[in-house]
């Protein structure tokens, strides 16, 4: 059925039915994955498809940018703002609308069917192919650039406009106005000592412990007195619940090599 | 096969970053959703430029990307903003208009 003006070859066929159901099935993890992270992988894997998608249809250029603009740029934009918002800033699942999730997936299905009768129905012309409408043969980066710097040169020019507004807007939006002081060494010191009195080290915090067990970030010194010292340990590791017990009090750890030792003796 | 296949790809895709952009909470994901819908024109735009024979189709999508770049861009700025002092990134929490 394919139009003599265009010949679909076998290998382009193979590529399409392999590449497009892993599309679709990527895309709907965008819908279904509880995180943003993975939801942001799913879509690294659509565009870079995509991109396969372009190149195998006459549009190299467009395949390459695809990669370098969206999978490139986009994306790693994307997944900075996931680093600054929090990694684990996962989906709520309370509805606040009610009924909205169903409402919501009904008018989807409606748009697909709607798109898909439209598509189903329309009669495309036969497909003519980049080839058999460029005479001159020229490869299509330089085809395009023709086509771009030559009918659409006014609109290449407001691009480039909005592009430096885009970029003059973001650092307005996200620039921060200081509004307290900026801190130096002297404040920070003077205003620990200021603290002094409800509790605050004025010496570093004790450095976490060393073992021949373990590795020394993760595991607690232990005091003089034989107990754990926990804020020799990062603040971080404790909160995100990494951090390893001591080995045992400073006196377990001397019977349990002292039990060792009997044992290797015996 | 047909050209057609990719125009009802285009469509599937288009489909389903709809139903993100209304489903999801996180403003983030629903950016997202949008980004899917611009990449499923797009893959329109490129393969009826290969149907009829004619460049035109893929300089709109090379438009459609760079604008699509500034809107990231400016999008992603307030979604910040937000989040500095709203602290949350959920659709749901910017209702300071609500009356």
């Amino acid at each position: 059925m394919t139009p003599a003006g265009l010949e679909i070859s076998g290998g382009e066929t193979v590529l399409f039915w392999v590449v497009a159901p892993l599309m679709v099935l990527a895309a709907l993890g965008l819908l279904f994955v509880r995180r943003a992270v993975h939801a942001a992988m799913c879509l690294v894997f659509v565009m870079v498809s995509m991109a396969i998608l372009y190149i195998a249809q006459e549009a190299p250029f467009l395949g390459v940018v695809q990669v370098v603009v969206y999978t490139g740029a986009v994306m790693m934009l994307f997944l900075f703002v996931l680093m600054l918002v929090g990694v684990d800033a996962s989906d709520s699942l309370t509805e606040t609308i009610r009924g909205q999730r169903w409402v919501g997936l009904l008018i989807g299905l409606g748009l697909a069917l709607v798109l898909g009768g439209v598509v189903g129905r329309a009669a495309f012309p036969p497909g003519v192919g980049l080839a058999g409408g460029d005479p001159g043969g020229v490869a299509n980066p330089q085809a395009l650039a023709r086509v771009l710097f030559g009918d659409y040169v006014l609109a290449m020019e407001a691009v480039g406009v909005l592009l430096v507004t885009a970029a003059v807007g973001a650092l307005v939006l996200t620039h921060r106005r200081r509004l307290t002081p900026k801190q130096n060494q002297r404040t920070v010191a003077e205003a620990r000592v200021k603290a002094l009195s409800q509790g605050v080290t004025l010496t570093p915090l004790p450095s976490p412990g060393v073992y021949a067990t373990s590795n020394a970030m993760d595991t607690p010194a232990l005091g003089p007195d034989g107990e754990q010292v926990p804020q020799s340990v990062s603040r971080v590791l404790r909160i995100r619940g990494q951090e390893r017990p001591a080995p045992h009090t400073a006196v377990a750890l001397v019977e349990n090599q002292a039990d060792r030792g009997t044992e290797e003796e015996s | 096969m047909d050209v057609t296949n990719y125009v009802v790809l285009a469509a599937v895709l288009f489909a389903i970053g709809a139903t993100t952009v209304l489903l999801r909470r996180n403003a983030i994901v629903v950016f997202m959703g949008v980004e899917l819908m611009l990449n499923a024109t797009n893959l329109a735009f490129v393969t009826f430029a290969r149907m009829h024979g004619d460049l035109t189709g893929q300089v709109l999508a090379f438009f459609v990307m760079v604008v699509a770049a500034a809107e990231v861009v400016v999008g992603l700025a307030i979604i910040v903003t937000i989040f500095r002092t709203r602290r949350s990134a959920s659709v749901d929490d910017v209702n300071l208009l609500r009356g």
